[in-house]
Parts: C-alpha cells; sequence; structure tokens
C-alpha cells in the first residue's frame, strides 16, 4: 500500500494581524495548518523574527552594538539588517526601580526611533504594571498613525492599556498571560469584551529559556493552537509573539563568564546557542513571531525559517 | 488501536457454527472486540485473519532497544496528552572521509560534555560513523575500531555492503545500528541486520520510496527498523519527521511506525548556529536519534534542558535532590536561603541567588516537588517539615551562621519555625524570585 499523504488542514485559521506602515510592514499568521507544515498546506506568512533594543545600554555580548551608547543609533543598526522584521523597543530605564526614567523622556526617545527607522515597531515596558500602563497610554498616543504593537496588556493593567492602545489609538494590543491556555483566554476574552477588535490583538502566551520550565511554554503553545484551528475557537485565533531574547540572556547558561566556567567555553556563542535553540523551539510549538536580543540569533532563525518555508 | 466489532466480524467464517459458544459470527466478533473473549475461541479463524488482527492490535509505533537505550513506542503526537516515553538521543558524527588528525579530535571531543542535570545523566549517547565512498571497507573498519573504545553505542552510516559487513565485524561486542539500508541495497544489508540481530536504518529519496522499501523490508520479515528523514534540504527532512510519525500515530499506518533518525549535521552544511536550531527544532518535533557534527556545552545546555522539559512526565514533578547548596562560594558563615525540590523552583531561585552575588546556603527541603504554595497546601511544607530537614541534613552542625529566609508565600510560617528552631533568626524573603536580587542586596547592607 503506497503512502497516503493526509494533511491536516483546519477549516479555521490564526488572524493575519499586520504591524507597520508602508512596504515595510509586517503581517502575522493567517496559516489554517500548524507551524511550520508547509506540506500540508502553503502558508503565506512565514513566522517573523524581531530584534530587541533596550533604552538603557545593551546587556549581551553583541559586536554590531558594541560601544553604541546612543539606543537610536543601534535601533538603526539593527533595521538595517535584513534578517529584521521589526524592532522591538524595551524601556527597561522606565522601572521605578531602576533609572525611573519619565515617561516624557521615553517617548521621546521612541518618536525618535520611529522618525529614523522605517521597520514596524514593538513597544515593551519595564514590567511595573502602573508605569507601564502610563507609558503605553502614551506611547500609543504620541506614535498614532505607526500601528505599533504594545507588549504587553496583563490582568492587572488590560483596561487602561486596551482603551488607550486598542480603542483610542489604534494601535495593536499584545495580550501577556502566564503560560496556562485558560488564562490566555481569559484574557483575550476581556480584552474583546472592551470593544477591541480581536483581529488587533496579538499573544504573549509566556516564554521560559530552555530547561527552564519549557514544557509549560510547548503545551500552552499547542493547546493554543489545537483549539484555535481544531476548534475554531475565536477567542484563541490571535498570533503568538514570543520574546525570546529577554528569557534566554538572563539564565546562567547564558551569562556565566567563561572566566567563572571554564569548561562551558566562550560566553556569546553560549548565549546565542541558548537564544537560538529556545526559539526554535518555540516556532516548532507555535510562535507566529519571536523577538531576540543577538544579531546573529535573529540570522540564524531568519535562515532556519527560510529554509522551511 | 480499538478494533471495531465488524472489522473482526469481515475476519470471521462467517459460518455461525456456533463452536465458540456464540449464536452468531456477529455476537462473536462484538464479545471480542468489547475484549470480553479472546480470538483463539473461534477455531475455524484462518492464520491470515489472525495474523490482521494481532497487527492490528499491536501498538501504533514500535519499541526498539539498543543496548541500555529505548526508541519509540511513542503513543501520542503531543505531550500533553499523554507522556513521551522515549526520549531524543543524540549522537555526534565522525565519517572516514576525515583525515586521521581531525578524526582523532573529534572522537576525543566526544566524552567532554558528561554531567548531571535533575538526576538525569547528560552526554552524547551515540557516535554515528560515517562512510564515504572513497574510502575502502578496511579505512571504514579502522574508523569504527577507534571509535568503539568511547564504549557509545554504535551508529553505522554505511550503504556500501561490503564496507558495512568489516564494520560489523570491527564493531563486534559493541551496541551497533546499521543505517544503510536505501532502494538499491535493502535485501543485502536486511539480511546482514538480521544476522546480526541489530536495528536497520532505511533511507529512500522520497517518503513515498521510503514507504515503499519499508514494506519490502517488512515483507522479508524485517521489522527492526529506523527511518532516517533524509539529508536533501531541511524542508523535506522536517516534512518527512512529521509526516512519518503523524502517519503512524494518528492514522494507523504500520509502515511509518517506526523510529526516525536525523541527521542535522549534514542538513546543517557547517553552520554553527543553524545547526544548534536543527538539533532543538527535532527534538521538539520527532527525531529520535539526531546526529549533529559536534558537541560542546554551548550546545548541550540548552539541549539537554530542553530535552529534560519536553520528555518529562507531566503528571510528575521534576524534583531536585534535598540538601545545601552553595552559591557564589558560600561557606559555613553565608545566610541561608530556603526553599522546596521542585526542579523549577530550584532554577529560578537559584539563577537569581547566583545573579545577587551574595554567598548563600540555599537549602532545599524534600516538599514532593511541589511548589512553594502547593506544598504548603498539601501539608509538604510546614514548620515540623523543616526542622525534621534541619535534623536529618545536620543543619545547624553544618553551618554556623544562623539566619535563615524563608519564601515570602509561607510567611505565615515564622512563628512556628522560631518556635520549632529557637536559636535561629527566621527571616520572611520575596514573594517572587524577580525581586530576589534587590533583596538580597539590600539585606545584606
Amino acid at each position: 500500500m503506497p503512502f497516503a499523504k493526509k494533511p491536516q488542514v483546519f477549516n479555521a485559521s490564526i488572524n493575519e494581524l499586520t504591524i507597520g506602515t508602508g512596504d515595510k510592514a509586517v503581517t502575522l499568521g493567517g496559516q489554517n495548518v500548524y507551524n511550520l507544515y508547509t506540506f500540508d498546506a502553503p502558508i503565506a506568512n512565514r513566522p517573523k523574527v524581531g530584534l530587541e533594543i533596550s533604552d538603557n545600554g545593551c546587556d549581551i555580548p553583541a559586536a554590531l552594538f558594541a560601544g553604541v551608547d546612543c539606543p537610536v543609533e543601534r535601533a538603526k543598526k539593527a533595521a538595517a539588517l535584513d534578517c529584521v522584521d521589526f524592532l522591538c523597543i524595551r524601556f527597561d530605564g522606565a522601572d521605578p526601580n531602576g533609572e525611573n526614567k519619565s515617561v516624557e523622556e521615553c517617548v521621546e526617545l521612541a518618536k525618535k526611533i520611529a522618525d529614523t527607522v522605517d521597520k514596524p515597531l514593538v513597544i515593551a515596558g519595564c514590567k511595573n504594571i502602573e508605569k507601564d500602563s502610563e507609558l503605553f497610554t502614551k506611547m500609543s498616543e504620541a506614535l498614532q498613525g505607526k500601528n505599533i504593537l504594545i507588549l504587553s496588556a496583563k490582568e492587572e493593567n488590560y483596561k487602561g492599556v486596551a482603551a488607550s492602545a486598542g480603542l483610542a489609538y489604534g494601535q495593536k494590543v499584545g495580550a501577556e498571560s502566564a503560560v496556562d491556555i485558560n488564562l490566555a483566554k481569559q484574557l483575550n476574552v476581556l480584552i474583546t469584551q472592551m470593544g477591541v477588535n480581536g483581529k488587533n490583538v496579538a499573544m504573549n502566551v509566556g516564554s521560559a529559556a530552555a530547561g527552564y520550565g519549557f514544557e509549560y511554554v510547548a503545551s500552552t503553545m499547542e493547546r493554543v493552537k489545537a483549539a484555535a484551528l481544531g476548534q475554531n475557537d475565536a477567542a484563541l485565533q490571535m498570533p503568538i509573539v514570543t520574546p525570546v531574547g529577554a528569557e534566554a540572556w538572563s539564565v546562567k547558561e547564558a551569562m556565566a563568564s567563561a572566566e567563572d566556567m571554564p569548561e562551558w567555553g566562550d560566553q556569546e556563542t553560549r548565549g546565542i546557542a541558548m537564544e537560538v535553540e529556545t526559539a526554535a523551539a518555540c516556532l516548532a510549538y507555535g510562535s507566529d513571531a519571536v523577538i531576540l536580543k543577538h544579531p546573529s540569533s535573529a540570522e540564524t532563525i531568519a535562515r532556519l525559517i527560510a529554509a522551511l518555508m | 488501536m480499538a478494533l471495531k466489532g465488524l472489522d473482526i466480524f469481515k475476519l470471521t467464517p462467517k459460518t455461525n457454527c456456533k463452536d465458540c459458544g456464540n449464536p452468531t459470527c456477529m455476537a462473536f466478533a462484538m464479545k471480542v472486540a468489547q475484549g470480553a473473549i479472546g480470538l483463539d475461541k473461534c477455531p475455524h479463524m484462518s492464520a491470515e485473519a489472525l495474523a490482521a488482527l494481532s497487527d492490528a492490535t499491536a501498538p501504533p509505533m514500535k519499541s526498539l532497544q539498543v543496548g541500555d537505550h529505548k526508541l519509540g513506542g511513542e503513543t501520542v503526537l503531543s505531550r500533553h496528552e499523554k507522556t513521551f516515553v522515549s526520549k531524543s538521543l543524540y549522537a555526534v558524527h565522525v565519517c572516514d572521509c576525515m583525515d586521521a588528525a581531525a578524526q582523532d579530535a573529534a572522537i576525543a571531543a566526544i566524552p567532554a560534555v558528561d554531567y548531571e542535570r535533575i538526576s538525569e545523566r547528560m552526554y552524547v549517547e551515540m557516535v554515528y560513523v560515517g562512510h564515504s565512498h572513497e574510502k575502502s571497507a578496511e579505512d571504514y573498519a579502522a574508523l569504527v575500531g577507534k571509535v568503539k573504545g568511547l564504549g557509545r553505542t554504535l551508529v553505522l552510516g554505511c550503504t556500501d555492503v561490503e564496507a558495512a559487513k568489516a564494520a560489523l565485524a570491527a564493531a563486534a561486542g559493541c551496541d551497533v545500528i546499521l543505517n544503510g539500508a536505501n532502494e538499491d541495497n535493502y535485501a543485502e544489508m536486511s539480511a546482514l541486520a538480521t544476522e546480526a540481530k541489530i536495528i536497520l536504518g532505511v533511507r529512500a529519496a522520497s517518503i513515498d520510496a521510503l514507504h515503499a522499501t519499508v514494506e519490502k523490508l517488512e515483507a522479508a520479515g524485517n521489522k527492526n527498523l529506523i527511518l532516517d528523514v533524509g539529508t536533501e534540504n531541511v524542508k523535506d527532512a522536517y516534512a518527512a519527521a512529521i509526516q512519518i510519525r503523524r502517519a503512524a500515530l494518528k492514522d494507523g499506518d504500520r509502515s511509518f511506525g517506526y523510529p526516525s533518525i536525523v541527521n542535522v549535521a549534514a542538513l546543517a552544511k557547517g553552520d554553527r548556529h543553524l545547526e544548534d536550531a536543527l538539533v532543538a527544532l527535532f527534538t521538539c518535533k520527532y527525531g529520535s536519534i539526531i546526529v549533529t557534527s559536534s558537541m560542546d556545552y554551548a550546545r548541550a545546555l540548552p539541549l539537554y534542558g530542553l530535552r529534560q522539559n519536553i520528555f518529562t512526565d507531566p503528571q510528575k514533578p521534576m524534583k531536585v535532590t534535598p540538601g545545601i547548596y552553595p552559591l557564589n562560594g558560600a561557606d559555613e558563615n553565608a545566610v541561608c536561603c530556603l526553599t522546596v525540590d521542585f526542579a523549577l523552583t530550584y532554577f529560578v531561585v537559584s539563577g537569581e541567588l547566583e545573579r545577587c552575588g551574595v554567598p548563600v546556603n540555599f537549602l532545599i527541603t524534600d516538599a514532593g516537588g511541589l511548589s512553594v504554595l502547593t506544598a504548603w497546601a498539601a501539608g509538604k511544607l510546614s514548620a515540623s517539615s523543616i526542622a525534621k530537614f534541619f535534623e536529618e541534613q545536620d543543619i545547624a552542625g553544618k553551618i554556623k551562621n544562623r539566619t535563615l529566609i524563608i519564601p515570602g508565600k509561607v510567611a505565615v510560617l515564622k512563628g512556628e519555625i522560631e518556635a520549632k528552631l529557637p536559636d535561629w533568626n527566621i527571616v520572611v524573603g520575596t514573594n517572587e524570585a524577580i525581586q530576589i536580587v534587590n533583596f538580597m542586596k539590600q539585606y545584606k547592607q
């Protein structure tokens, strides 16, 4: 009996979500098969690669950014890379427990970057709930018309973020939940109940570095995609955007110096390996976009995606 | 796989002879389907019917064993459905096409990665010994002889029958897989593998040709197989890995019900970081044996962690061994921080403690592998359990410092612990791991 191909094509699909404007705009999602399963049906929008720039200095060993203190300059260098589909500006400096930069200062920087680069922008906060809410509101207002993605609205502050970014200023809203399909769905439902069109929402269903509880990330993503496609669950059909770099570059396998761990070898190689291995696993399980920190990681993942399409 | 009564009925003699004790063949078939009676109750079943039925009731994917390693036997495509039973195994590629110095260097580097992570030994389980057609059977056998000394399972990547014979002779005494059958040589290779009682790897130019070749091997009686997903390009290899596994588990295609082998060393074509990405990708999606060009710590640390995560039993928490873990060069005078033995808690908290730079004696108590709040709620993290842990581990004898920091989430235990451990100054720590660095820095001041 010859091999009978049985393509697993679903009657539902992941929402298409476009960020940015003009010919550099990128579209996530849209597929009616599992991630990367091009052998089941053609996938119009390949998964996308974002590169993360912090408003503080660059905290990883990367030649491209070495000695470049100005975040605008770093953004320019990152945006010039062909492998980079969009930029993620992370405002670490806004953290009240850190440098506590004012919202105005952060918005000023974001505007400068938006005026300098033509690739789509994702705005990430400092993880302080109150500060982020204020930051995201002002960012959404200042960058109106740029079609940015706000990363992210959480259970604690989704009302403010969704109202400003999603409703008042027409930006895209990232809904962040902690590795649980039910929490992810609940947040999407709450945000759409406020009147935000579900087609303008992306999800960050949680991330972890390989070896650090990644099984929860894997299973959450797999179950989300299975429900979105297999059961046509509209509350889970948002594309998944996963910030991989921030997780990968915070574990000791990536951050321990070669002096401290001589048998582990060069730190940069280790960090990139942690980042690309985690990112490849995220893509296998369901990420429609990954956000990375090292330019070599971005290049590698772009090559991986190209090889699979 | 569950069989329907009607499927069984079709294979009965349909004579309603009642020899089985049932009024009709249909009634008999229904009872067999329910598992109420065995097929052997019917004395008139043909041999073909019995073979077909025993095939249909066999597991969808073969379980194979090579040495101490298990391959295949999976029943689900996703880990949340049920546990994966056989983790991906890694092999490092050496080839007789390398010059002698390169061969020696590659072989010497294989034992370098060997460490333990949450009670699991992390090392390169196998060596893939490749044969190039420019080299002689003697060259190949000589390389096999050299690699043999490592004591790892050998995968012989060789489609030349004579070279394979020489290599098998040289590998005598080792656990071996012969990855050598293709559309042209499968009959001879199968004879070789069957005689040596080893697993035979099968490759073909396309997934359809692979299926056809496997069917021919099965017809010849060889069901001790492993399927090579191909080395032509990444896209086809990934498609094959998924389609093979899905056909076996979802669509019941027995001819694809075998473990797979993926040669990412060949797919990555020397691109180091692309190879990192590919080993991870094929660990997630269905590589049973994954062949890499090399294994160093940079590649191994994330990879083995990922594998441990993916292949862990979703119903069983991963536990670390209870005890004292000195961090940042801590000695007996360093402060003690206590938490539970849930592996994720251990990794997150120890990572943050290491980042804070303060010497700490990190104490892991036995809480049944549960997280802090869950363990507390289940009564597995209490003042008594902590006091018992202190006594068993002789903490007071081993550590001179008398300050103990407990997780913020069990602040409620402070009073009871003070009562049980009167010599100790109990400090309530943070609720979340991300607050630890700040907390410890302030605490130090």
